[in-house]
């Protein structure tokens, strides 16, 4: 993989940022867009515009196939077994949301327990506290080892036979860990519980396979991936989507409608409610080509080393403190001195060089850390090693002008 | 260094961050006000002393960055002495230099405040300077 070459296919990097090249370092939040991509939604508004489902006539027969189409190239990207499988939602916390609102308010108690992890995102946090405010259900988190993992050991303490519902994050988005899916789903479901995976940063980085992780449900968004913003997907086992009702109800979903009563649409459409998001999901299609046509073994392969990279280049600089896994995905979150990580990254930005710098939608890991903020670098396919090289020289500056200061 | 970031980063802010003026709680009755920005993590908390109307000693703890900091610190130094109304009066202009627009310099001494004015080029930036303004108007108004 030539990470330069591809770079040369996102149009948006070839740019200046208050006179320096762009380095975008802020992938974890969202990625850049393939040239293909913004042509995939080009193309489908000035050619082939129009509602789906409903129309005799060809152009909307045209953006039907388009979107019925994207979501096949879903179900073969993540490995589910049939399209009925793959509901397309807004993003990644949509699609948790739609677990919470119909899956676990309809099926959990007062007496139950719901399990996650305390290095979650915010939006596999909240829709949790809700359900465990709305049923009575407890919630309740995995601890995390010294370096910022998960012991497979604590995981089967905590989870019980009272546990009902296991929700785990597949890679973090300010450690960089890589948690085992497989082993926390195998001890939920010996347990009798189902699993949950927010799967927002994994799936832009590395092959995911719904069945092989033996999932019950999986979220990620097209965003995080090379696709637009506004759509992502909800994978579901067929058997428990099949019994979950609507959480919204409208056009697009139904069978019938009567004065009083309605039924809905087979799977996946009765949780579609509404005109979907059809230019998304066609460009998220388009981001899944570019994705496979790289190979998502190599994305993972050149980020592993990206990352391995900038933990050894930034280990260079005194006062440089990472927070995190030795081994981990394509992220590397750090604090510089007492330089807080706001001035860290606008700093960073008068040099052209984007990160993220906040408590990254993770409050309960930053209390776990110790930390109130943190900068992040996180890579993706179009970062090389002369950003990473920026990325040093541009910490350098930042502590000299700092010091100088003070 | 890029002397844009100079704009942004003046000496005399640095000196609030490094050297904060009015860090610390009181002990006793005060107006206190806990205040969050919730999009970076950023805490801070304002305590005033109220008689008669009056600001007459004002006092800040927070984390935070080096903007969010160097204002509480010149915020405080501002405020004691005037009246309530004028404290507001003054966050009011203390937005107007914010947002980049004409402000009323004649109607109070601003001092090292003025120093703030290059935050308005850094968009990103605004709501770390007037986090602990927010905080005090807040405080004001619940008291009034």
């Amino acid at each position: 993989m030539n990470a330069k070459e591809i770079k040369k296919q996102f149009p948006i990097l070839d740019q200046n940022v208050n006179g320096n090249p762009l380095v975008y370092l802020d992938s974890a939040a969202t990625s850049q867009k393939p040239l293909k991509v913004i042509e995939a939604i080009d193309d489908y508004y000035r050619r082939y515009n129009s509602n789906v489902h409903r129309g005799v006539h060809t152009l909307g027969t045209l953006a039907t196939d388009g979107y019925e189409g994207a979501r096949e190239k879903v179900r073969s990207f993540i490995g589910a077994k049939s399209i009925e499988e793959i509901v397309f939602t807004r993003g990644t916390t949509t699609a948790l949301n739609l677990v919470a609102s119909s899956y676990a308010r309809d099926n959990l108690k007062e007496g139950d327990e719901i399990v996650i992890s305390l290095m979650e995102h915010h939006s596999n946090i909240i829709p949790w506290q809700q359900v465990a405010k709305k049923t009575g259900a407890t919630l309740k988190y995995f601890p995390l080892q010294p370096d910022g993992t998960l012991d497979l050991e604590e995981v089967e303490k905590t989870i019980t036979n009272k546990t009902k519902l296991v929700s785990v994050m597949h890679v973090s988005n300010v450690l960089g860990t890589i948690n085992p899916i497989k082993e926390i789903a195998e001890i939920a479901h010996r347990n009798g519980a189902i699993m949950v995976v927010d799967g927002a940063q994994s799936t832009p980085h590395m092959k995911v396979n719904v069945q092989d992780l033996d999932c019950d449900f999986f979220a990620f968004s097209g965003h995080k991936m090379g696709g637009p913003t506004g759509i992502g997907a909800l994978y579901g086992k067929k058997h428990l989507l099949e019994k979950m009702e609507p959480i919204e109800f409208g056009g697009e979903m139904i069978d019938f409608v009567g004065l009083q009563d309605s039924t809905w649409k087979e799977l996946p459409w009765k949780f579609e409610g509404g005109t979907p998001i059809i230019a998304g999901a066609i460009g998220l299609g388009a981001a899944i080509d570019f994705l496979e046509e790289v190979g998502l073994e190599n994305v993972l392969k050149h980020e592993h080393e990206l990352a391995e990279y900038a933990m050894e280049r930034l280990s260079e600089i005194d006062g440089l403190k990472i927070f995190g896994p030795k081994k981990r995905a394509g992220v590397v979150t750090f604090n510089l001195d007492d330089v807080h990580p706001h001035d860290v990254a606008t700093v960073l930005d008068a040099e052209g060089i984007a990160v993220r710098a906040g408590h990254h939608c993770a409050q309960p890991l930053m209390k776990w850390l110790d930390v109130t903020a943190t900068a992040r670098a996180s890579f993706y396919l179009y970062n090389t090693k002369e950003d990473v090289d920026a990325l040093v020289t541009g910490l350098v500056k930042t502590k000299e002008y700092f010091g100088d200061v003070f | 260094m890029s002397s844009k970031l100079d704009t942004l980063y003046r000496q005399v802010i640095m000196d609030h961050y490094k050297n904060p003026r009015n860090r610390g709680e009181f002990d006793g009755d005060t107006v206190t006000v806990n205040m969050n920005n919730p999009t970076c993590g950023d805490r801070i908390q304002i305590q005033m002393k109220v008689e008669d109307d009056k600001v007459t000693d004002a006092k800040f703890v927070g984390e935070g960055c080096s903007i969010s900091l160097a204002s509480a610190s010149m915020m405080t130094q501002a405020i004691k002495g005037l009246k309530l109304d004028e404290a507001v009066a003054m966050s009011n202009i203390f937005s107007d230099i914010m947002l980049g627009k004409e402000y009323d310099d004649e109607r109070f001494d601003l001092g090292d405040i003025e120093a703030l004015q290059g935050v308005a080029k850094f968009p990103a930036r605004i709501k770390c300077a007037t986090l602990a303004w927010k905080a005090m108007e807040k405080g004001i108004n619940d008291h009034k």
